[in-house]
């Protein structure tokens, strides 16, 4: 893509990308007028949905009484499988789950049957939430209940091999080398378990959506996704329609995750019973049901072998997973990637094992697989490190991939020496005892440790469409979403520079599928593909200018080649001789021209080096199509304090240092990287969903049961980036921070832990009860 | 003025939110919540006036008495977002474990999901949407913007009312107190250290609520 604009080239100083700018959509916010899903009240006649679930796993419906709850008071409908709107397409056999792109190979009311509990199995609609909530507690439900396989380790429970996993998208099995034959043969050898608990997304906004038929071909839907394309795909091939037939909105979203990536039982079901009743209808999940609507994390158990020479150098890696799937699909975290890649060693061999039980289907978790992925390898890091007196970061430089171990690519920039060595500084790493357990405030056990965090680079691309006024206004915009991520933000400041205007002339919109496609926000491509569909959308309005003033006999570059004129700042010059040129206004001016519009394809990853081969290639092989591997890299540090007798742990220090490509808004950036930071220290220390193993059951799905960290649980923390300038990845040279803000976290904290205590617990979280009950080493 | 609708409160309010809800929730439902306020709750049962239906309330939100048609178990929360489309207050749980809800009612916060509307007619109530005068915004409002205070934005609301009411209670003077004190609002996003920052400049600033 040489021949492409690069913003290094165009903007060799960047002006207010970068920069520690406040949030543009901050006012709305802390105002209260930001709307989110649920909040478009003003639709004519606007009723509410709510969803009855089912209290069995496993199960069939015999019977509805809906005696008492239609006798209730504005009661609109009671919708079952039995009456409920039909849909044109289902995810019930595998090619409608991969037409309409579903997450969940089973769409609830389509059938008598029930797969798990919480699972939809009415939706009332009433004039107002509280009738419709309460006509669905009067709403009887009559189950033929059986016993249900709960997880993995339920005796009934049948492991199998799954060959891919993550709908396909991952190889189930993995093999580089001998590395049955190296670990065998090496002098030094660790085997360890490590479990993951069932980790639920839970943002703070619930899953929602308002449908608006419009007309009986017509349907727009307010809704809380991360990517309005996908669910305007996902909703369309279930109606019958043609996309543009749907109109999917999102302007603000409460969080997402991962939870949001996909289109989930219930945004159907909204526009179904919308049909049904004829009216607009809103629904919004209740908290529990967030636990059972929208995926979550799998439980899972990963085996890690290492093997080593005597001076710590990594000669075998082995790696076995198994966890919990639904009925219908195989998705598992593909945990294996990145131990894989994320060191030096000859060998490596990976392999998934799944087993059904009574479980909706896990979905995508911030930092899916790298995660807990990254737990096992760094765990097991630090162990090598305590068992040979190496180091930590030491034991992590001697096995330092110069290139990827995977495929030996070259790395398109890696700049995780700089972040280990800039980490450690920040953090006073060369005052640690290297003796665990030595370190004490007062009666406090102190711990220092770290990890090393890495995501990829995914193959992805979007588009963007700028509009210039000659006034020397603009708005740019991409069907794209903002998380709270800053995409608002960022996109506005890139635009800036792109037009060499300042942020109060532009306006950048997003959250629409009647704007240009841009992709999910997830899996970290958001900041990188659609800043890169901005930045090209904004060249081509100046190539279109350009055009317009070679032609133009009172423009200063009449007769000028179009190749030798380049647009800085606003202003159309010779590259030759800058002097030589004009402003965007004077020429639009004189061409009558009131406004231009350009539009770009922004392309991120694989796809930007190597369009054709990304392209081409095998859908697990697109991210390593080009010539280069593209991942970010980076370390955390953390300072633990744990209280000998009660085992508790509270983290009291935290250092984050990150190499990911150009970091578009430092202050959003920071922010970015502290939350994921916390979304790992919670997985690390208090996140856990319990499924009762008799009833398949959650026993805590609520925000007071199922602990998230609170204010008091986190401390003052530090980020820095590392200044990198990466062309391969995209036009931008953004490799994106969502993600590797939380891979390591949890093996970063219970290495900590490890050092303050010498009790190494390879479960999480890492409750009271682990720590009081593990032995020390 | 005592309002027919509304019975006095069992007890002053404290600054729980959720332990005045339940005390006040005693009173008027005659909950068997505890012994001692059977008797308190029968007393006070007998001296309501009973309301069911649809009725007509009236809300003082923001400094204008707002009138609008509600049961009596309609709650606060709902009351804001679906009758009066105040949708600045949000609902992150409806079960008082999130604090997304967050309102002043006479100037204290409370959960506005574990707050009938029913029961705080005649009360001041103050949303985020009031928090502002016009444009101009609330020094705790513009310290959440400049420290990134948040994320997705869907906690703030909640995070910023009981933010205000943090400073106002004197639980703002040191780091630790308000990572105490604002521990009942849940940021999934994880903006607490930049949360800590802006109630602590507030505060440090002089400004006194």
């Amino acid at each position: 893509m040489d021949t492409e604009p690069k913003f290094f080239e165009t903007n060799p100083t960047a002006g207010v990308v970068g920069k520690p700018l406040n949030r543009v959509d901050g006012r709305d916010k802390v105002m209260g007028r930001a709307k989110y899903a649920a909040e478009y009240n003003n639709l004519p006649g606007l009723a509410h949905a709510v969803i009855k679930t089912s209290d069995v796993a496993k199960g069939r419906i015999t019977g509805f009484d809906t005696t008492a709850a239609m006798k209730q008071p504005g009661v609109l409908a009671i919708l079952t499988y039995q009456n409920i709107p039909k849909l044109a397409k289902t995810p019930n056999d595998a090619d409608g789950k991969k037409a309409i792109g579903a997450p969940m190979g089973y769409l609830p009311l389509t059938d008598d049957q029930i797969h798990y509990a919480g699972q939809p199995v009415a939706v009332v609609v009433a004039d107002t939430l509280e009738r419709a909530q309460y006509a669905a507690a009067l709403l009887k439900v009559q189950v033929a209940a059986d016993k249900p396989i709960a997880s993995y380790e339920d005796p009934k429970a049948q492991l199998f091999d799954p060959e891919k996993i993550q709908d396909g998208k991952a190889d189930g099995h993995v093999k580089r080398g001998d590395a049955q034959a190296a670990f065998a043969a090496a002098p030094v050898q660790l085997t360890h378990k490590y479990t993951h608990a069932i980790n639920h997304h839970s943002p703070m906004e619930p899953g929602a959506t308002t449908a608006h038929w419009e007309a009986p071909d017509r349907l727009t839907i307010y809704e809380s996704t991360q990517g309005v394309t996908r669910t305007q795909k996902s909703v369309s091939t279930m109606l019958g329609l043609s996309a543009e037939q749907v109109r999917v909105v999102t302007k603000y979203l409460g969080g997402g995750f991962g939870c949001k990536g996909s289109a989930w039982p219930h945004t159907i079901l909204t526009v179904q019973a919308a049909k049904a009743v004829g009216r607009p209808v809103k629904l919004a999940l209740t908290r529990p049901q967030m636990f059972t609507g929208m995926g979550h994390r799998e439980d899972q158990t990963q085996t890690l072998r290492l093997g080593a020479t005597k001076d710590g150098k990594l000669t075998a890696l082995i790696h076995e997973k198994t966890s919990t799937t639904s009925p219908w699909d195989n998705y598992a975290e593909s945990n294996s990637k990145i131990i894989n890649m994320l060191y030096e060693c000859p060998t490596f061999e990976a392999s998934y094992q799944l087993a059904r039980a009574n479980v909706m289907t896990s979905t995508f978790t911030r930092a899916p697989g790298e995660a807990p992925g990254s737990f096992a390898i760094e765990s097991s890091m630090d162990d090598l490190a305590y068992q040979l007196g190496i180091d930590p970061i030491e034991i992590r430089l001697r096995n330092y991939a110069e290139k990827d171990p995977t495929n030996g690519h070259p790395w398109s920039s890696k700049s995780l020496k700089q972040c280990y060595a800039r980490g450690a500084e920040l953090f006073g790493w060369s005052k640690r005892n290297p003796k665990n357990g030595a370190t004490r405030d007062g009666r406090l056990l102190v711990g220092w440790g770290m990890a090393t965090a890495s995501y990829p680079v995914h193959n992805s691309q979007g588009t963007a469409r700028a509009r210039l006024y000659a006034d020397g206004h603009a708005v740019v915009q991409s069907g794209a979403t903002d998380l709270g991520t800053g995409t608002y933000t960022v996109m506005t400041q890139v635009a800036c520079d792109a037009l060499g205007l300042p942020m109060d002339k532009v306006r950048f919109e997003l959250g629409d599928t009647k704007l240009p496609t841009a992709p999910n926000s997830g899996g970290s491509v958001a900041a990188g593909t659609v800043s890169s569909s901005v930045y090209m959308a904004v060249q081509d309005l100046w190539q279109k200018l350009i055009k317009v003033a070679v032609l133009d006999k009172k423009s200063p570059l009449y007769r000028a080649k179009i190749a030798d004129v380049e647009a800085k700042a606003g202003r159309l010059q010779l590259k030759s001789d800058p002097k030589k040129g004009e402003g965007f206004a004077d020429l639009m001016k004189r061409a009558d021209m009131s406004d231009v519009e350009g539009n770009g394809q922004g392309r991120y990853g694989s796809g930007y080096e190597d369009a054709q081969a990304a392209a081409n290639a095998d859908q697990s092989k697109k991210d390593e199509a080009a010539h280069h591997s593209m991942h970010s890299f980076g370390a955390h540090f953390c300072e633990v304090k744990v209280d000998p007798d009660l085992g508790t742990v509270r983290v009291t220090r935290w250092v984050s240092v990150h190499g990911a490509g150009r970091i578009l808004n430092a202050k959003t950036a920071r922010s970015q990287i502290i939350g994921g930071s916390i979304f790992g220290i919670g997985a690390a220390l208090m996140e856990g969903t319990v499924r009762d193993q008799h009833f398949s059951r959650y026993t805590n799905a609520s925000l007071a049961d199922y602990h998230i960290p609170v204010n008091a649980d986190i401390p003052e923390m530090t980020v820095e980036f590392i200044d990198e300038h990466d062309p391969h990845i995209n036009a931008m040279g953004v490799k994106g921070i969502g993600e590797i803000s939380m891979v390591g976290v949890s093996a970063a904290v219970a290495n900590a832990v490890f050092h303050a205590t010498g009790k190494r617990v390879r479960e999480l979280p890492l409750t009271p009860e682990k720590i009081l009950g593990a032995k020390a080493v | 003025m005592m309002d027919s609708n509304t019975p006095e409160p069992a007890a002053q309010p404290e600054q729980d939110g959720r332990r005045s809800f339940i005390k006040q929730a005693g009173g008027l439902l005659g909950l068997a919540l505890a012994p001692p306020l059977i008797s308190q709750a029968e007393r006070l049962t007998a001296m309501s006036k009973k309301v069911e239906g649809v009725t007509e309330m009236r809300l003082k939100v923001n400094g204008t008495v707002r009138t609008m048609q509600a049961e009596p178990r309609v709650t606060l929360l709902d009351a804001l977002r679906e009758r009066l489309d105040l949708t600045g207050t949000k609902k992150g749980c409806d079960h008082g474990q999130c604090g997304a809800c967050t309102v002043l009612v006479d100037g204290k916060r409370v959960n506005s999901c574990l707050t009938l509307a029913v029961m705080v007619q005649n009360k001041e109530i103050t949303t985020v949407e009031g928090l502002a005068k016009g444009e101009e915004l609330h020094p705790l409002q513009q310290a959440f913007i400049d420290h990134d205070g948040f994320q997705c934005g869907y906690c703030t609301p909640g995070q910023l009312m009981s933010g205000v009411a943090c400073l106002k209670e004197g639980h703002a003077k040191t780091d630790d107190s308000v990572r105490e004190w604002m521990s009942g609002n849940l940021c999934r996003c994880g903006a607490y250290p930049n949360i800590v920052a802006a109630i602590r400049q507030v505060e440090q600033s002089g400004f006194k609520g």
